[in-house]
């Protein structure tokens, strides 16, 4: 189908007029960034529909033959991670036109900004293990650009620690892919796994699972390669934060890791446990850290790196329910972190400060942050009405039936505990008094409240997408996983 | 064989400059040293012994030639890793600039 190439094009094509012309063309930047993130909502919308029509879509790059050529490949769960990251994108952008005001070179943040949009959507949609590589690469090396785009001393530092870091993950993912095309002499994702399951030995694929598991959980920031997170996403600018905690972890880390295993290398009941222990760890230490935080949005770091915990480990339980669980709560860790940090960025907007202590009473002065993070952090923490409850429950529910019950356990209990952090961020942010000399706070610019207040809107109606009218959209991502190895024969049937 | 464990050896090496160098600028340098090892792997892995360059013309018969597709590969990895070297060197010459110090153990102002 011909759409495919356009979700690499648009993001690739605007980042580089926006660094030809951005500085000549007074809002040229903002206004191509914008558009440029609006179409591709639009297109990840369409596909939506053509994968409800045909299932499987392959574009053959340069019209040569999958196993040879390079092909791009729209399923249920490429089209289900297109919508949740241009969502966040478009949003995001809109977001930083007034955000982004008080940093110079605004046209060099929409530029490098439009190649981590770039890199993320061709992670998704390539069907080819290298090309997969040159995307993270394109996508890495933006978002270590980005998180140093202060240029303060701390930044620096974190920037730097988070390219050493992502550049040995880079390393091992390579090793990766080096092995497996030394052993099944093909690039191609479906082609590798028709091939292990006719010649694949366990030691083997157990090797490259191991390298695929250090690379890309580095990237994803779980528990033993976490250093780098809490640095680097309070570091970035509050609308790279949002993309970066929002859907770069989870497109880089946890797409990533769960196309390799379900669909190329294939799971055994050994690899999945190591996912749920790692899982397990991330929850834990990311809760327990995040609640002894004082500034925001370290405190918000922790929290990522505790929900990724609870996707990696529905992920690991591999039932049925538990997948579905895990992209639920993917897809609602997109929406409530991304709100949460853009409001993290309203609070340093309007009063110069994330440190806790400092601030106070601010539901008075800044009503719409004040209220849509309220939502967002109802949401995360898991209560009833708003989505995250209901990942969390199915999640949980999964957990007592794959017979986990201790892990299970654990998982309500660190839910408890992420309510409490999120209490003590809206006790300390927005209630109480109000801090002396702060009283002259004015609520932030119009665009930046509609962005948060669209997230906090979908935040909400998330719930609803386990209603039977939307079901399919997450079950149609779900069946992608569950179907495991018969990808290959899924991908070639569409080829013909 | 004796080639592949050479290849380990200096994956080794850059991993252990990583690890235990001070300087972030020999940091730099042990992640180029990864890279070139993974590369260098890479290459290996198409190598045939007594294989000829894989092109094609019209009077001649190839028996054996050497796998051209990681070759192709590496020279896209190589070209990623400059970008990646270009842009860490950059980011290292401003924490100089701020903190006046190559020292990794000196620059420590974030924590928690």
């Amino acid at each position: 189908m011909k759409i495919l190439p356009f979700f690499v094009i648009i993001s690739l094509g605007s980042a580089f007029l926006i660094s030809l012309f951005g500085k000549k063309i007074k809002n040229f930047a903002d206004i191509v960034a914008n558009l440029g993130t609006l179409s591709l909502l639009i297109l990840s919308l369409y596909s939506v529909r053509l994968v409800a029509v045909h299932r499987v879509l392959v574009y053959k790059v340069g019209s040569w033959m999958p196993p040879i050529g390079i092909c791009m490949v729209l399923d249920g769960l490429t089209s289900f991670m297109l919508v949740t990251i241009n969502l966040v994108s478009f949003l995001v952008t809109i977001y930083s036109i007034s955000y982004m005001e008080k940093y110079t070179d605004k046209f060099r943040f929409y530029t490098l900004f439009m190649l981590l949009v770039a890199g993320m959507n061709g992670i998704i949609i390539t069907g080819d293990l290298f090309n997969l590589f040159v995307f993270l690469e394109i996508a890495s090396i933006a978002s270590y650009a980005l998180v140093a785009f202060g240029t303060e001393a701390e930044e620096l530092e974190a920037s730097f620690k988070y390219a050493v870091m992502g550049s040995v993950a880079s390393s091992f993912i390579l090793l990766g892919i080096a092995l497996l095309y030394s052993y099944t002499a093909t690039l191609n994702m479906a082609d590798i796994s028709l091939v292990l399951s006719s010649k694949g030995s366990v030691l083997f694929i157990s090797f490259v699972a191991v390298l695929f598991l250090a690379g890309f959980g580095l990237k994803a920031a779980l528990v033993p390669f976490h250093a780098w997170l809490p640095d680097a996403h309070p570091s970035a600018p509050a609308p790279i934060s949002a993309m970066l905690s929002g859907v770069f972890i989870k497109v880089l880390g946890v797409y990533a890791l769960a196309r390799i295993f379900f669909n190329i290398l294939g799971v055994s009941s050994k690899m999945l446990f190591i996912l749920i222990i790692l899982g397990v760890i991330s929850m834990v230490v990311g809760a327990f850290l995040a609640i002894a935080q004082s500034d925001i949005k370290r405190m918000f770091a922790y929290s990522s790196i505790s929900q990724i915990g609870y996707i990696i480990f529905a992920l690991g339980i591999g039932t049925p329910l538990a997948i579905f669980g895990a992209l639920f709560h993917l897809f609602n860790h997109a929406i409530f972190k991304s709100l949460l940090f853009l409001n993290s960025g309203a609070i340093e907007y309007s009063v110069h400060t994330r440190d806790l202590k400092k601030l106070g009473g601010l539901n008075s002065q800044l009503p719409v942050t004040g209220y849509t993070s309220l939502l967002g952090s109802m949401s995360i923490a898991g209560i009833p009405p708003l989505g995250g409850f209901f990942s969390k429950l199915i999640i949980i529910i999964a957990a007592v039936e794959a017979r986990y019950f201790g892990f299970a356990l654990v998982a309500i209990l660190i839910s408890i505990l992420t309510l409490a952090y999120y209490l003590k961020f809206q006790s300390f942010a927005f209630f109480g008094k109000p801090n002396e000399g702060k009283l002259k706070i004015k609520e932030v610019p119009g665009l930046m409240q509609f962005s948060m207040l669209t997230l906090a809107i979908i935040c909400v109606a998330s719930g609803l997408l386990i209603s039977p009218m939307v079901k399919p959209f997450l079950n149609s991502a779900r069946d992608v996983l569950w179907l495991g190895k018969g990808y290959a024969e899924t991908v070639f049937g569409a080829v013909k | 064989m004796i080639e592949y464990i050479l290849c380990f050896a200096l994956f080794c090496i850059g991993l252990y400059c990583i690890l235990r160098k001070r300087n972030i600028i020999k940091i730099v340098v042990g992640l180029g040293i990864i890279e070139y090892a993974v590369n260098l792997f890479f290459v290996l892995i198409g190598y045939r012994t007594h294989g000829r360059a894989p092109i094609l013309a019209k009077d001649q018969v190839i028996s054996n030639m050497v796998d051209p597709i990681p070759q192709a590969l590496v020279l896209t990895s190589i070209v990623i890793g400059l970008g990646v070297t270009a842009l860490i060197v950059a980011i290292a010459i401003r924490i100089y600039e701020k903190y006046g110090t190559f020292d990794i153990t000196k620059i420590r102002r974030l924590k928690g």
